[in-house]
């Protein structure tokens, strides 16, 4: 078998690197068969600098009609496996055609490149930067090399961030009144509140708040909506009598959370909500949905 | 039913053991490679086990217990953690990331006990934020047990002054404000469990509860340790607000256990101090609370303060700590309408306690005491129910003992009424009580209007309290009951014979009441304390004569005939003879020959006209013979009268034996060696002859009757006169009388149908040696017997 392995092996190798790879931040990408890996971080408006070198296989020639690096923003639907929907597409010619017989290195830069959104990695929908190398060979069939970074965008603090303050109640049965401190939280934020029983005629057994995210994809009839419990935290056990007041303190870091994404190119939003659950004896559900803007602050650190 | 719920409960405790017990494990392994987060994992997942509602507090208590020992490690590792760099603040924040409130702030408790032990932030502010948090848990036993763990591991790191975690200016108030918030809330908790589940299991659920008090009560020991609650901030902070949650849980078993807390772990001082506003709180309790028992139990613990020194006693009065309890009582029974007697009366022996030992010597609080028991008693008539009657003895012994004087108690004129709420037996019990305190302290009831008084108390035992009522007391009992009022009798005497004169009219008020039965108990000690008094003034008489004195001896003697005839209702002539004797005796010593004669007037027709039983009337004549001769005040005639009526009585006896021997001692009558113009030998002779002529008839009475001769020994008796009154000189007794009957006797006694009587030939023996030893003496005496042969 193994002269046939041998005839499928790539013709050369390409490896492409950044050129501040060592110092740049990397950070976990999962792949599409599941894996992790580390990944440099990008952000709108960098230049992305970095050099790509192709090696023939142990002294073959390989023959090629043109070298080309491409930048690739792409949002790819699940439901609509295998298409792709550049939103930003930059190619930068490296080689015209020609013969390689050696090891040959080309740098390559996209200056100030706009990419507005960000890396994610949904349920039904996936936006995802990548490079994509093709050494152009015609009817040898091209050779393609990718590779992918994550861009993270950050936005200021907000200037206004008004708290969520709500009375909600079933007559006669349940008033509450609750209070998260800000409606914009940061990835890293904690969210600080509290729940306050103006009425309590059911016979509670507890109270959680939850983080949900809902994804929405496609616009119209096709429009999926996928919603996911994120965070489940406990903020309240046994029953609370008229008067009490439940403090919420539930730092946001341990979870995967991701900015909100409002309509990003016409395809998908992201949103978030906290959802107060209140469970009764016979475990019926009470809850009030509120959305939350979520944001990226720029790290400090 | 309840064995099966007992073994689940088992089951569901073993179950949860072993759970925690796992997680305890992987958590120690976590521990030991210094694994953070693996520790944070399973020690959370460990603490989810007291998440179980299954349990009942006793239950949830040991599991809870296992945790609080598995806690302590994690502690000891989080503070290592510290040491190696971690960054405590950090730990704070991670911790809380577990999903699950229960197990979150367990962690987060014993990761603040850490963080305050780092001081990287002031105790205050950690201990603000975890009983802030602790606010998640309403579940009253899950809460209680979460708050008690809070308690427990910030005890020794309260902001306290003179503590390493001191803070600022109010560090004290920061500390006191933290225990006093975690026990307003586990205080709420506990007294919202009562309200929870099923009514069916009240019960259940009051045993329950009162499993839990300690952990409520234990924020009280706290606050009491706590160096900075001084009395101001005892008084502004501490006990207001405790106070508060106390009267506005409106829970009883929480208002019973906490104000019973409160008065035990705070120093006597302070409660001296607030008591206002400790008192106040009470009336404002729910009405079934057992509030006696709490005001008792602090009335107690300020009595036994006051007896601990007096150097505190002047602050019970600056304090005005009477008024104020006093005031606070009637409060409360005001409030509490339904509160039994006994409740009431109990509040009211607590104060009285309180006073007799805060305030020895103000008569009038106890007296104030008693007049509020009485009120509270009005219109209920008698007690029935014998825990309030138990009660009452207890409020009507105290004075008696603390003052050992009885004087004292009868100056407290609510006295006699508290005692006529009790029932007839507790009543007397109770008379009885103070008349054993007048015994054994030997008080002398002193003035009219004291004795006036005591009889007004024990007036169970002088009258019958209710005649249709004919108690069916022991016989036993009466006696001894009246016995006992004789014995007082006694006691009531004063020097002031003025006075005296005035305490024998007011014993006589009173004793006449008594009724027929109770009359031969308590007139004789009547009739000797006044003659006693009599005496008195007679000897007084002849010191100071020429004065003039209210009370004579005629006056007594004039009381105490109209006393003993009372006794003819009874009727009980013998013991009014008894006394008339006495009486006339007492007389004679005083000159007083009308009244004296009166007096053996009297005597003599009770004799002639009641006592009619022969042995009764032997004695009788005997006595009267007896007074009869020391009699020297009356005149020629009415001795006359009087000797040759007793004389006339004698022979009428029944008996010839009695006869006899009435009609020999009658002899004696007419020759009292003191007055020389009451020797009369020929009447003397008469009786004596007329003794012989009856011990005759006698004697052959008994031939005929039995066929045996009777016994000698009246004649021998007779021979004892004989000699007596030889020797006294009466000439008309000669040596041939003696003589003769010497021969009588002994004839008789060798006589074949004698029956040898061992006593008989002793006295005989006896008198024959007698007579031979006056020989002997020689002298004179030996002279007059020498020509007896024998």
């Amino acid at each position: 078998m193994n002269y046939i392995i041998g005839a499928f092996k790539p013709a050369c190798h390409i490896s492409i690197t950044f050129f501040d790879g060592k110092s740049r931040k990397q950070v976990p990408s999962k792949k599409e068969n599941g894996q992790t890996l580390m990944v440099p971080l990008f952000q709108s408006q960098e230049n992305i600098v970095g050099k790509i070198s192709i090696e023939p296989v142990s002294g073959k020639k390989v023959e090629h009609n043109g070298i080309k690096v491409e930048l690739l923003g792409q949002i790819e639907m699940y439901f609509d496996k295998g298409n792709f929907y550049d939103f930003t597409s930059l190619v930068r010619e490296l080689d015209i055609p020609g013969e390689l017989y050696e090891q040959k290195t080309y740098p390559f830069e996209f200056s100030s490149v706009e990419m507005p959104y960000e890396t994610y990695n949904g349920v039904n929908v996936r936006l995802r930067y990548v490079l994509k190398v093709t050494i152009n060979r015609g009817y040898a069939g091209s050779i393609v090399e990718y590779q992918d970074f994550v861009v993270r965008n950050y936005t200021p603090p907000p200037s206004i961030n008004n708290s969520i303050k709500m009375e909600v109640g079933i007559e006669d049965c349940l008033h509450i009144e609750f209070e998260y401190n800000k409606s914009k939280y940061h990835l890293k934020d904690v969210i600080i509140g509290k729940i306050y029983f103006l009425l309590v005629r059911i016979k509670l057994k507890n109270m959680d708040l939850e983080i949900r995210r809902r994804e929405s994809t496609g616009s119209g009839a096709n429009t999926h909506v996928e919603t996911e419990t994120l965070a489940k935290f406990e903020l309240m056990d046994g029953a609370p009598v008229r008067g009490e007041s439940i403090p919420i303190r539930l730092f946001l870091s341990p979870y995967e959370l991701t900015p909100t994404y409002q309509n990003i190119n016409n395809k998908f939003s992201v949103k978030y909500y906290l959802n107060l659950v209140l469970v009764d004896e016979e475990d019926r559900r009470y809850f009030k949905q509120q959305e939350i803007t979520m944001l990226r602050l720029a790290e400090t650190s | 039913m309840m064995a099966g719920v007992a073994e689940d409960e088992e089951k569901w405790l073993s179950a949860g053991i072993t759970g925690l017990q796992q997680n305890a494990f992987y958590m120690h392994r976590a521990l030991d490679s210094n694994n953070l987060k693996d520790a944070l994992k399973y020690s959370a997942q460990m603490l989810s086990e007291l998440r179980t509602s299954r349990l009942s507090p006793h239950k949830y208590y040991e599991l809870y217990m296992r945790a609080f020992d598995e806690l302590r490690k994690l502690e000891m590792f989080f503070k290592e953690e510290t040491n190696r760099g971690c960054s405590i603040v950090e730990l704070y924040e991670l911790v809380q990331h577990a999903g699950n409130i229960l197990p979150r702030l367990y962690l987060l408790c014993t990761v603040g006990s850490v963080y305050i032990r780092s001081k990287e932030a002031p105790a205050k502010d950690v201990l603000k934020d975890l009983i802030e948090m602790c606010r998640g848990i309403q579940h009253p036993v899950r809460g209680l047990f979460l708050r008690s763990y809070l308690s427990q591991v910030s005890r020794d790191k309260l902001p306290d002054i003179g503590s390493e975690y001191e803070g600022d200016a109010d560090t004290a108030m920061d500390a006191v404000e933290f225990v006093l918030q975690n026990f307003t809330e586990m205080n709420k908790l506990w007294v919202r469990m009562q309200h929870q589940g099923p009514a069916r299991d009240k019960e259940k659920r009051e045993k329950e509860r009162s499993e839990l008090r300690d952990l409520v009560g234990k924020n009280l020991h706290v606050l009491g340790q706590i160096e900075g609650v001084d009395l101001d901030m005892y008084r502004e902070t501490v006990l207001p607000r405790v106070l508060e949650q106390v009267v506005n849980c409106k829970d009883e078993i929480a208002q019973y256990y906490l104000m019973d807390c409160v008065i035990q772990v705070f120093p006597d001082e302070y409660h001296l101090q607030t008591l206002e506003t400790l008192l106040g709180a009470c009336p404002q309790l729910q009405p079934s609370v057992d509030i006696k028992t709490v005001l008792a139990g602090l009335m107690e613990r300020l009595s036994n303060y006051a007896a601990s020194s007096a150097e505190v006693l002047p602050t019970f009065f600056q304090v005005e700590a009477f008024a104020k309890l006093n005031i606070a009582i009637g409060k409360v029974i005001e409030a509490q309408d339904d509160m039994p007697i006994y409740g009431a009366v109990t509040l009211y022996a607590s104060l009285l306690t309180f006073t007799l030992h805060v305030h020895p010597d103000r008569l009038d609080y106890v007296d104030q005491i008693l007049g509020a028991c009485v009120k509270k008693l009005s219109g209920k008539g008698k007690l029935d129910d014998s825990k309030a009657t138990k009660q009452i003895v207890a409020l009507l012994s105290a004075p008696l003992e603390k003052y050992k004087d009885i004087d004292t108690a009868l100056k407290l004129s609510n006295y006699p009424h508290v005692m006529e709420y009790l029932d007839n037996g507790t009543n007397k019990e109770m008379s009885n009580v103070i008349i054993q305190s007048i015994m054994k302290n030997r008080t002398c009831i002193s003035t009219a209007e004291k004795v006036e008084a005591l009889f007004e108390l024990i007036k169970g035992l002088i009258k019958d309290i209710d005649e249709n009522l004919q108690d069916e007391l022991d016989e036993e009992d009466f006696k001894e009951e009246q016995n006992s009022v004789a014995r007082l009798i006694q006691m009531l005497y004063t020097d002031d014979t003025e006075e005296m004169m005035k305490i024998i009219h007011t014993v006589r008020k009173h004793i006449l009441t008594g009724g027929p039965k109770r009359l031969p108990f308590t007139v004789p000690p009547f009739a000797f304390s006044a003659l006693k008094l009599v005496r008195r003034l007679q000897s007084q008489n002849e010191n100071v004569s020429g004065e003039e004195v209210a009370a004579t001896p005629k006056d007594i003697f004039q009381i105490l005939m109209q006393t003993i005839e009372a006794l003819s209702s009874v009727p009980a002539p013998e013991l009014a003879l008894r006394l008339y004797l006495q009486c006339a005796e007492a007389a004679n010593d005083c000159d007083l020959e009308p009244v004296a004669y009166e007096f053996f007037t009297q005597a003599y027709i009770l004799y002639e006209e009641e006592i009619s039983d022969s042995k009764a009337q032997v004695t009788s004549i005997h006595l009267i013979i007896g007074t009869l001769q020391r009699m020297h005040a009356f005149g020629v005639e009415n001795r006359d009268t009087l000797t040759h009526k007793a004389t006339g009585y004698s022979s009428k006896l029944l008996k010839k034996p009695d006869q006899c021997r009435a009609v020999y001692a009658c002899s004696h009558l007419f020759w009292l060696d003191e007055h020389n113009d009451m020797k009369d030998g020929e009447r003397v002779m008469l009786c004596l002859k007329r003794a012989l002529r009856i011990a005759n008839a006698a004697q052959q009475m008994a031939n005929a009757t039995r066929g045996s001769s009777g016994s000698v020994v009246l004649f021998i008796e007779i021979l004892n006169k004989y000699l007596y009154f030889y020797e006294k000189g009466v000439s008309q007794i000669t040596v041939d009388l003696i003589q003769s009957l010497i021969e009588l006797v002994k004839q008789e006694m060798s006589g074949e149908n004698t029956t040898p009587e061992p006593a008989t030939d002793a006295f005989f023996a006896s008198t024959l040696r007698y007579i031979q030893f006056q020989m002997d003496k020689g002298g004179v005496v030996a002279d007059k017997y020498k020509p007896i042969k024998i």
